[in-house]
C-alpha cells in the first residue's frame, strides 16, 4: 500500500516538477539580468534531477524478509581495519567480534603497524594483520582498500565480515545476514551504520536515517545496494574475481602501452649520442625486432605471459650475444697487445676478462642498453607481474577514497547481486566535533567524485539502467553546493538590489511553484515514513563549501594527478574550543543574508521595491537562515554526554564511549 | 589438497590433486616459492588432477607467476580440466595464462 502512495507521489511530483521547471525556461526568465536568472534556473534544474532521481529510488523500495539459514560450514573471516585508533576502541571492537556466535576467525588489520596492539591481539587470541614484505616504501599502499587486499592474501575464510575499528557487532550479526549468500550470485550483504554517542537532536547530523533507510532499501529494489565499507559481509569469490578481471585488463593495458612506448622510445634513442656506439645500434635494431613480434602475437590473441615472456628472452639473449661478441673482440685486442709486449700488466698479472663479466655486462642494468634509461624502462613495462602495485591481485577497487563504492559497481558489472539488510547489527561512534565530522564529509564526497570521473557509472558495461541510476544519483546529490551557492544568492540580490531573476512573480509562478515544493515534501515524508529527515537536509544544503571543495578536489586529482589532501578521519574528539573559522564562508553568507533583510525591508518601506516580491524573498532569506542555524549549534556541540547518569548504555560493554573518547585524547 | 613437486631437467612439476580453493591457495604459493628458492625458476603447475579451482586459486597462480619472473624464470600451467577452462575464461584469465596439454610441452618450445 505504501508502495503506491510512494509511486503516485513519485509521478505527482515529476509532472508538478516538469510543469514548474519547464516554464521557467520557456516562459519566465528575466534576460535582462540573465546573470542571475540562468544560474538559479539550472540551479532549480538541478534540484528538479535530484528529487526525480529520490524518485527513482524509492520507486522500486524493497522491504526484504528475514533470509533463510546458511549452512553451518561456511567459513567466516572479521576484519577489523585500524590506523591511529587508540588501541582500547580497537580491542572492544576485536573483543565483540570474537564473540559473534557463527565459527569465524577475526583479524586486526592494523595499517599503522602498532607493536602493543599485536600484544593485545595475541593476547586476546585474536588474529593480527600488517602489511606483508611486498609492500615495500615504493608501492602505493591505497589507504584501506591496500590494507583489505593485503589480508586477503592471507586468509582464506569463504565469507569476509568488515569493521571500522569503532564498530561494535552484535552476536547475531552473522546469523542474520550470512543466510543471503544461499544466493550463489550474492557477493556483498550491507547492514546499517548506526552510532551510539549521538544526542537525540543528533546536531552533527551523524545519524543517516534517509540513507540507511529509504534510499539502501530503494537502491536495493533495483539491485544496486551500496557497499559502506564497515558493517558488511562479502564473498571472497567475488571479491577475488573482481582482483582477476582487474589484473587482466591493467596488465593488457600496460602491455599494449608498453609496446606502442617502445617503439618511440627506440626511436629517439637512435638519434642519441650512444647509438653511434654500433653494439647499441644493433640492439636497438633487436629490441625494435622482439617488440614488433610482440605487438603481432597480441593482435593475434597469443597469452600475454607467453608474449611477455618471449620479449624478455629474446632482448636478453641478443644482449647477451652481442655483449660476448664485443667482449671477445676485446680479449683478442688485449692478446695482441700483450704479445706486443706493449701492455703493463698490473698485479692480477693476466689481462683476461672475468668469466662473469658477460654475464654481468648481460644484465638490464649493466648492458650498454641500460644506458639507453628509456628504452630499458619501456622494456621493464612489458610484464606480467603489475610491477607497479604491491601484490598483482587487488580486489578492492584503488581508484578512489572511498573503495567501497568503487568496489561495489565492479561487483554489479560483473553481474554479481548485492543486498541491504535493514536492521542494526553494529554500533558505531560518529565523530563528535565539527572539525572531524567535515573531514569525514569532505573524504566522502572527494571519494563518491574520484569515481564520478574515473569510472562513470552512466558508461560502464555491465551495469544495468536502474544501477547506473542509482550511483549516479549518489554522485549527483554532491554537485549540491553548487546550486545551493545561487539559491543563497538570489533572494540577497533581490533584497539589495531590487533585481529579480524571475520575470514576473506572477499568479502563475505560485500556481507552479507551490505545489511541486508541497508534493516534494510529501515525497520524503511517505517514502521516509516519517523518519527524521531535516537534519540531512539542513546539511545538505549548509555543508556547500564542503560540497564544492570536493568536487574541485577531486576533479584537480583525476585530470591533473595533484593529491586530495586526503586525511584519516579521527576518531577521537579534537580539543580546543569552538572553530568558527571551519564555518568562515556560512559565516560570511549568513551576515549577507541578514544585511538583504535588513535592505529588502528598507527598500519596502521607502517605495523602492514590491510588497510580494519582498515577501517571497523575506520568506526564502529566512529559511535560508534557518538552514544554517544547525552551524551553530554544531560549533558548539561539545560531544556526547550519555543521558541520565552517565552509566554506560551498553551494559555488556565495560566502558561507555563518552570514557573512551576521553582517554583517546 | 595434495601438492608434490619434482624437479626435471629443463624445469620444475608441481603437482596438484583436488580442489585448488581458497583454502589451499596459501599452500600452492609456499609450494612454489620452495621451488624457486631451490633453484628451479621453471615451473610447470601439473594441473590434470585439479578437478575444481576458484578466483582465489587463480590469485595464487598470479602469485607464482610473479615469483617465478622475479626469478629469472616462468610459470606455466598445463592439464587444464574442464571446469578449471571456465573460471579462466570467466575470468579472462586466459588472456594471460596459456593451458598447455601437458606438463612436457609447457617448456617444449625453449
Amino acid at each position: 500500500m505504501t508502495r503506491f502512495w510512494t509511486r503516485l507521489i513519485v509521478v505527482l511530483t515529476v509532472i508538478l516538477g516538469v510543469n514548474y521547471v519547464a516554464w521557467r525556461w520557456l516562459a519566465s526568465l528575466n534576460w535582462e539580468a540573465w546573470w542571475i536568472a540562468v544560474p538559479l534556473v539550472i540551479a532549480e534544474t538541478y534540484s528538479l534531477i535530484d528529487v526525480m532521481l529520490f524518485g527513482l529510488t524509492v520507486w522500486n523500495l524493497k522491504i526484504r524478509k528475514p533470509p533463510p539459514a546458511a549452512p553451518a560450514d561456511a567459513t567466516v573471516d572479521v576484519f577489523i581495519t585500524t590506523y591511529n585508533e587508540p588501541l582500547d576502541l580497537v580491542l572492544t571492537t576485536a573483543l565483540a567480534a570474537k564473540d559473534i556466535r557463527w565459527p569465524h576467525s577475526t583479524w586486526i588489520l592494523d595499517d599503522g603497524n602498532r607493536p602493543e596492539l599485536r600484544e593485545l591481539a595475541e593476547a586476546h587470541g585474536i588474529g593480527y594483520v600488517t602489511r606483508s614484505s611486498d609492500w615495500t616504501p615504493d608501492m602505493p599502499r591505497h589507504a584501506k582498500a591496500g590494507n583489505l587486499n593485503n589480508a586477503l592474501m592471507l586468509t582464506f575464510g569463504e565469507y569476509l565480515l568488515i569493521l571500522d575499528a569503532d564498530q561494535i557487532p552484535e552476536p547475531d550479526i552473522l546469523d542474520k545476514t550470512l543466510g543471503y549468500f544461499n544466493d550463489d550470485k550474492v557477493a556483498l550483504v550491507q547492514t546499517p551504520q548506526y552510532f551510539i554517542n549521538v544526542p537525540a537532536d543528533d546536531p552533527l547530523g551523524s545519524q543517516a536515517p534517509l540513507f540507511y533507510g529509504p534510499i539502501q532499501q530503494g537502491k536495493d529494489g533495483w539491485n544496486a545496494a551500496f557497499f559502506c565499507g564497515s558493517n558488511a559481509i562479502l564473498r571472497r569469490e567475488a571479491l577475488m574475481q573482481l582482483g582477476l578481471v582487474g589484473y587482466v585488463k591493467a596488465t593488457e593495458q600496460s602491455v599494449r602501452r608498453a609496446l606502442a612506448a617502445s617503439r618511440s622510445a627506440i626511436k629517439k634513442a637512435r638519434h642519441s649520442a650512444e647509438a653511434e656506439n654500433p653494439l647499441v645500434g644493433q640492439m636497438l635494431d633487436e629490441v625494435e625486432a622482439a617488440t614488433n613480434t610482440a605487438q603481432q602475437e597480441l593482435d593475434s590473441g597469443a597469452s600475454l605471459s607467453e608474449i611477455t615472456y618471449r620479449v624478455r628472452r629474446k632482448v636478453d639473449d641478443a644482449v647477451r650475444t652481442l655483449v660476448a661478441a664485443d667482449f671477445s673482440a676485446l680479449q683478442a685486442d688485449l692478446e695482441e697487445i700483450a704479445a706486443m709486449e706493449l701492455a703493463h700488466v698490473g698485479e692480477s698479472g693476466i689481462t683476461t676478462v672475468a668469466g662473469d663479466a658477460v654475464d654481468r655486462m648481460s644484465g638490464r642494468e649493466w648492458s650498454p642498453l641500460g644506458a639507453l634509461e628509456s628504452v630499458h624502462a619501456v622494456l621493464e613495462a612489458i610484464s606480467v607481474e603489475r610491477t607497479g602495485e604491491a601484490q598483482p591481485i587487488m580486489p578492492l577497487a584503488t581508484i578512489s577514497v572511498t573503495e567501497d563504492m568503487a568496489t561495489a559497481m565492479r561487483l554489479h558489472a560483473l553481474g554479481w547481486k548485492s543486498v541491504y539488510h535493514h536492521e542494526i547489527l553494529a554500533n558505531g561512534l560518529a565523530p563528535e566535533d565539527l572539525k572531524t565530522m567535515l573531514t569525514q564529509r569532505l573524504r566522502w564526497a572527494q571519494g563518491t567524485m574520484q569515481v564520478l570521473l574515473r569510472e562513470n557509472p552512466l558508461v560502464q558495461r555491465g551495469l544495468s539502467w536502474g544501477q547506473r541510476l542509482m550511483y549516479f544519483s549518489t554522485m549527483w546529490s554532491y554537485l549540491g553546493g553548487f546550486a545551493a551557492v545561487v539559491y543563497f544568492a538570489a533572494p540577497i540580490i533581490y533584497l539589495t538590489l531590487g533585481i529579480l531573476p524571475v520575470s514576473s512573480l506572477s499568479f502563475e509562478f505560485f500556481v507552479r511553484f507551490i505545489p511541486f515544493m508541497v508534493v516534494n515534501q510529501a515525497l520524503f515524508l511517505v517514502a521516509g515514513h516519517g523518519i527524521p529527515t531535516w537534519r540531512g537536509q539542513q546539511y545538505s544544503l549548509a555543508l556547500f563549501p564542503t560540497w564544492i571543495k570536493s568536487c574541485t578536489t577531486a576533479a584537480r586529482n583525476v585530470w591533473f594527478g595533484r593529491p586530495l589532501g586526503f586525511a584519516v578521519t579521527p576518531k577521537a574528539r579534537q580539543s580546543g574550543g569552538p572553530s568558527w573559522s571551519l564555518i568562515r564562508p556560512q559565516i560570511i553568507v549568513a551576515v549577507l543574508l541578514a544585511v538583504a533583510l535588513v535592505a529588502g525591508i528598507t527598500r519596502l518601506l521607502v517605495g523602492l521595491s514590491e510588497p510580494l516580491g519582498t515577501l517571497v524573498n523575506v520568506a526564502w532569506v529566512a529559511f535560508d537562515l534557518v538552514v544554517l542555524s544547525v552551524l551553530v549549534k554544531a560549533v558548539l556541540y561539545k560531544g556526547f554526554v550519555p543521558e541520565g547518569s552517565g552509566a554506560p548504555e551498553n551494559p555488556e560493554s565495560p566502558e561507555g564511549p563518552q570514557e573512551r573518547n576521553a582517554d583517546a585524547v | 589438497m595434495q601438492f608434490s613437486y619434482e624437479v626435471k631437467d629443463s624445469y620444475a612439476e608441481v603437482k596438484g590433486v583436488g580442489r585448488l580453493n581458497m583454502v589451499a591457495a596459501p599452500k600452492l604459493r609456499e609450494v612454489v616459492a620452495e621451488v624457486v628458492a631451490g633453484g628451479s625458476s621453471r615451473v610447470v603447475v601439473n594441473l590434470a588432477e585439479t578437478d575444481f579451482m576458484d578466483s582465489s586459486g587463480l590469485g595464487a597462480l598470479i602469485g607464482c607467476l610473479k615469483a617465478a619472473r622475479q626469478a629469472g624464470g616462468d610459470l606455466r600451467i598445463a592439464g587444464v580440466q574442464p571446469q578449471v577452462k571456465m573460471v579462466l575464461e570467466l575470468t579472462n584469465m586466459d588472456r594471460v595464462l596459456t593451458a598447455y596439454p601437458s606438463a612436457e610441452e609447457a617448456f617444449g618450445n625453449d
